[in-house]
């Protein structure tokens, strides 16, 4: 470890390293692209049409975000109810991805809505014949139960006294709602598209898009676990022993297979075996999607290629890619007429800024709280004089050099 | 309030457009353009065009587009703040911009395509036909209806429209028998009949299941479904946390 500082600010610790400038300098670049999406509409920041109304963000910050953020129920469910005490080592870090992914997806969503100072409409006027009702619901009711599921880890450090022994009664009540709205809303995400029979392609159309969503979202929150901890790993020399994390990626990979077995059984019901190899661009996705992103992962989980680093590391990555592609499909390329939507480049701006701040937000968190097991956090004596004068003088030393 | 579309009788003069664009005040100067500029479509300042058509037999067919006012409406049931709702009394699908919250769901929820979004404002708001609701109202016929001056509009009560129809169909072997409208998605306000297939006319071919019937028992099997599953959830918390106490207690005897 060399060439990276430590600044202690009122007993917190601020890490810079040269990859922290530049997601820092993403994010700022976001929050000025957000302020003149906010106060012009869409015009000049996004190419969304009458054709493509929902674009990237919702595609990829909302739908994806969600779904990588399903790492967080599936982990809880294994570990706190299911008693699969060998996976606990991942559970805190699972959470707080969970937490920050959900904030980002609200950030998201609210960037996305045209009359954003209405957002809190659907509260009061109450569109209950809507899945983007249950959807909204089940977003806030989840997130909020997130963040005080994360609260527990937040007073063990601050205001350990007066709350840590509360939080801690409450939690297992938390844990149980906290399994049973995601699961709502991660279903719900595809019954979004169950009122879109008419203007779907058929091969994604199908009465189990709810199961679809929930089942995926299930394989791909182990998978996002396992790159997870591995970045982790190289990042903080977190280790979790290989064998733990295979089998907890085989449960995963067991919903896949039930996952693949229902999408041939849409096939033969709905009779569409002629859509798949038609050689159409929408067919040809599909294939892409089945064999890379199912396929392909199944055979390397349950084969000796997952004894290995790289195969673990190959089925989590094909997993997660398989995923998003095939968000980007029920969006986009089931709906696509004539292909004018590309993302403007601020588009991809906004994405990717809420990512860096992601980021620069876990790795806070991770070096100043017990999250990945390193514990030197815990019990940090609070000395300010002392801290603010290490700024300085290490601002002053860095000037010099 | 129901309108029927006679496509044979309709000669292509636009006065409807005009006469909607008047009415709602919708910007005219915005991109003007008119039937002659090939197939336009709609838009947040085109509540209504006129698209004009050829058939097999080289013949010129004009049709009129415009939001069907579905009697099962997807972008209503779609809405999640309410801010689009079917009036029960006069049969429109009514728009009420304080309510939205600009999501676009109901943009992609449409099986028709029909309702577009002011993409160039600031707050931008959904747009799509009214079926100039206030007029409808107080039993006057809408804009365009009262505008066509070939009787190729008329507006009327559905049932009445509906056996009219049927009558001009068996009547004139000209026209072929298929009322577009009339079962759509679960059939709308606005039918259509024609002497020409409605696949040639741009139509699109939808089955007659309304699709909000999917999300509806979706919806209906939710909350049974979540209760279950938070019953079983809290079942197995209390289980696991018996199991640790009996763990604890057990150890402490052995003490």
């Amino acid at each position: 470890m060399n060439a990276y500082k430590v600044y202690r600010i009122f007993g917190w610790d601020f890490t810079i390293t040269p990859i922290r400038f530049v997601l820092t300098g993403l994010v700022l670049l976001m929050a000025a692209t957000v302020l003149v999406r906010l106060l012009t509409g869409f015009q000049y920041v996004t190419n969304l049409t009458d054709e493509t109304p929902w674009g990237l963000w919702i595609a990829f910050d909302v739908l994806c975000g969600v779904a990588l953020a399903g790492g967080g129920y599936s982990t809880t469910l294994l570990v706190s109810m299911f008693r699969y005490e060998k996976y606990a080592v991942v559970a805190r870090g699972a959470l707080l991805t969970s937490l920050l992914g959900y904030l980002l997806v609200m950030a998201g969503l609210f960037l996305d809505i045209g009359q954003w100072f209405n957002f809190w409409r659907p509260f009061t006027s109450w569109g209950y014949t809507s899945v983007l009702f249950e959807v909204f619901w089940c977003l806030s009711i989840y997130t909020t139960v997130l963040s005080i599921e994360f609260f527990e880890i937040i007073t063990e450090r601050i205001m350990t006294k007066k709350l840590h022994g509360f939080m801690l009664k409450i939690l297992p009540v938390l844990v149980v709602i906290g399994l049973v709205f995601p699961m709502m809303h991660q279903s719900s995400l595809g019954g979004l598209f169950l009122i879109m029979k008419e203007r779907m392609f058929p091969l994604w159309w199908s009465e189990f898009l709810p199961l679809y969503f929930l089942m995926s979202s299930f394989f791909i929150g182990s998978a996002m676990v396992t790159i997870e901890t591995s970045l982790a790993k190289t990042a903080y020399g977190h280790e979790i022993p290989h064998n733990v994390m295979v089998s907890l990626t085989r449960v995963g990979a067991r919903i896949m297979v039930v996952y693949l077995l229902m999408k041939l059984y849409d096939l033969f019901t709905m009779d569409e075996w002629g859509y798949v190899f038609q050689g159409s661009l929408q067919s040809n996705m599909y294939c892409i999607e089945m064999l890379f992103g199912i396929i392909i992962p199944i055979v390397i989980i349950f084969s000796p290629f997952a004894k290995h680093r790289w195969g673990l590391m190959t089925y989590a990555w094909l997993t997660v890619l398989g995923v998003i592609l095939n968000r980007m499909n029920c969006v986009f390329t089931s709906m696509y007429s004539t292909g004018n939507y590309f993302p403007s480049i601020f588009e991809f701006i906004v994405s990717i800024g809420l990512i860096s701040a992601g980021v620069l937000v876990y790795c806070f968190l991770v070096e100043n709280f017990n999250i990945i097991g390193n514990e030197r956090v815990v019990q940090v004596r609070i000395d300010k004089d002392k801290d603010i004068k290490n700024l300085i003088w290490s601002l002053l030393r860095s000037k010099r050099q | 309030m129901a309108v029927l579309v006679d496509i044979t009788k309709c000669i292509g003069c636009e006065s409807c457009s005009v006469a909607c664009k008047l009415y709602n005040k919708l910007d005219f100067k915005k991109e003007p353009r008119n039937v002659k500029d090939g197939i336009i479509d709609l838009d947040d300042n085109n509540w209504t065009v006129i698209q004009q058509r050829v058939n097999k037999n080289d013949d010129i067919r004009f049709v009129k587009k415009q939001c069907m006012h579905c009697k099962e409406p997807a972008c209503a049931s779609a809405c999640f703040s309410k801010a689009i709702q079917k009036d029960e009394n006069t049969g429109a699908v009514v728009y009420y911009p304080d309510l939205c919250v600009g999501c676009r769901y109901c943009l992609v929820a449409c099986p028709f395509e029909i309702a577009k979004y002011q993409w160039d404002e600031q707050f931008p708001q959904v747009a799509k036909c009214q079926m100039c609701d206030k007029r409808v109202e107080h039993g006057e016929a809408p804009a365009c209806v009262s505008a066509c001056p070939t009787g190729a509009l008329t507006s009327g009560n559905r049932d009445e429209l509906l056996a009219k129809a049927h009558k001009i169909i068996s009547s004139d072997s000209r026209y072929i028998n298929h009322i577009y409208g009339e079962n759509e998605v679960g059939g709308g306000e606005w039918l259509y009949i024609s002497d020409t297939p409605f696949e040639e006319l741009g139509f699109k071919t939808v089955s007659d299941v309304p699709v909000t019937s999917y999300t509806k028992s979706y919806l209906s099997k939710v909350p049974v479904l979540a209760s279950a599953w938070a019953l079983f959830l809290a079942g197995l918390a209390y289980y696991n946390h018996r199991c640790d106490q009996n763990k604890k207690s057990d150890n402490d005897g052995k003490e």
